[in-house]
């Protein structure tokens, strides 16, 4: 029951936190430094998931986990290479998964 | 990115089976919270047996970042109304980074349109497919699904990170404050304080007239 009710309060939240940002006064972006600001953060946001997500353990503690590393490599270099989104996907999994396959 | 989309649904709805939640708790996530990393957060934390109130707090903490896709978006799409209600539910990653890709506004709409349509009925679809098949899946991680996510981010940024030194500058500084926070503050936390890295990397021209911007990274800007 608990279990339930935090579900539906982190829904609720997720969704008042989208709304307040498209209903937010335009004037807001009006003003420079707001404009620059929110310009940027998502580059700032999307380093930080990758980071996280790459090299903690779930995000509890800092954590090197080889496959995934590897994994990350492969999309690195696809991404490089300019190859479509989906190939970026299939290399990291798979270099993930192979290197775990062989005990890494 | 939709089949990206797919498998991530997938990884949630076993990783959210794995951690305690029944199929149609996950399912609720998708279609109500309906932003990835906040879900992921909720459950990441009760899997690792944290609080509740811990697991909701990392969830919304990350569902900050898409209040400021909102306000980016807010100039793109200018809907009223109930249909700016609607819209709100859709404005998470992909289709911010899909609309923001776009060179005019009706574009930007029907991009928005289109990826919230398409993202919605798939990682929904797929969340409860993952979650009725975890049994079978087993440790997702095997798959290799857990640098797939990451993999996900990367190709969402790897574009931002062309426009120029500034947006490198930025994303390395947010990665190591993010990374230093880890081993000192909650999950989801050390995200959120790493977006004050766009706060600390001087924005040159960019801030005046985006536009001008257009043809490449500029000499003055930027020398953290």
């Amino acid at each position: 029951m608990t279990l339930w009710l935090v579900i539906i309060g982190t829904c609720a939240g997720c969704y008042l936190l989208k709304l307040a940002g498209l209903s937010a006064p335009r004037r807001l972006l009006d003003h420079p430094a707001v404009r620059r600001f929110a310009m940027a953060v998502p580059v700032a946001l999307l380093a930080a998931l990758i980071a996280v997500q790459t090299a903690t353990d779930g995000g509890r503690e800092l954590a090197l986990d080889p496959a995934r590393l590897g994994g990350m490599g492969a999309a690195a270099i696809a991404l490089l290479l300019r190859a479509p989104f989906l190939v970026v996907l299939v290399a990291a999994a798979g270099v993930a998964a192979g290197l775990r396959l062989l005990g890494l | 990115m939709g089949i990206a989309v797919g498998l991530s649904g997938l990884a949630f709805g076993a990783a959210a089976v794995t951690a305690g939640l029944s199929v149609a708790q996950a399912c609720v996530l998708s279609l109500l919270a309906f932003t990835g990393a906040s879900q992921f957060a909720l459950v990441g934390v009760i899997a690792g047996g944290g609080s509740l109130t811990a697991g909701a707090a990392g969830a919304l903490l990350l569902g900050a970042r898409n209040t400021l896709y909102g306000l980016r978006l807010a100039d793109m799409l200018p809907w009223r109304g109930p249909r700016r209600l609607v819209a709100a539910h859709g404005v998470i990653d992909e289709t911010f980074a899909g609309a923001i890709a776009q060179r005019t506004p009706a574009d930007a709409r029907a991009s928005f349109v289109t990826v919230f349509a398409a993202i919605y009925l798939t990682w929904n679809l797929t969340t409860l497919i993952g979650g009725l098949a975890t049994e079978r899946i087993g440790d997702t991680d095997a798959f290799g699904l857990d640098a797939m996510g990451a993999a996900v981010f990367l190709a969402l940024l790897a574009p931002r990170l062309r426009e120029g030194r500034r947006e490198v500058g930025v994303a390395l500084l947010a990665a190591v404050i993010a990374l230093a926070a880890v081993p000192f503050l909650p999950p989801g936390v050390p995200i959120l304080l790493a977006s004050a890295a766009a706060l600390v990397i001087p924005g040159g021209r960019a801030a005046a007239s985006p536009a001008a911007d257009d043809g490449g990274p500029s000499e003055q800007e930027v020398r953290p």
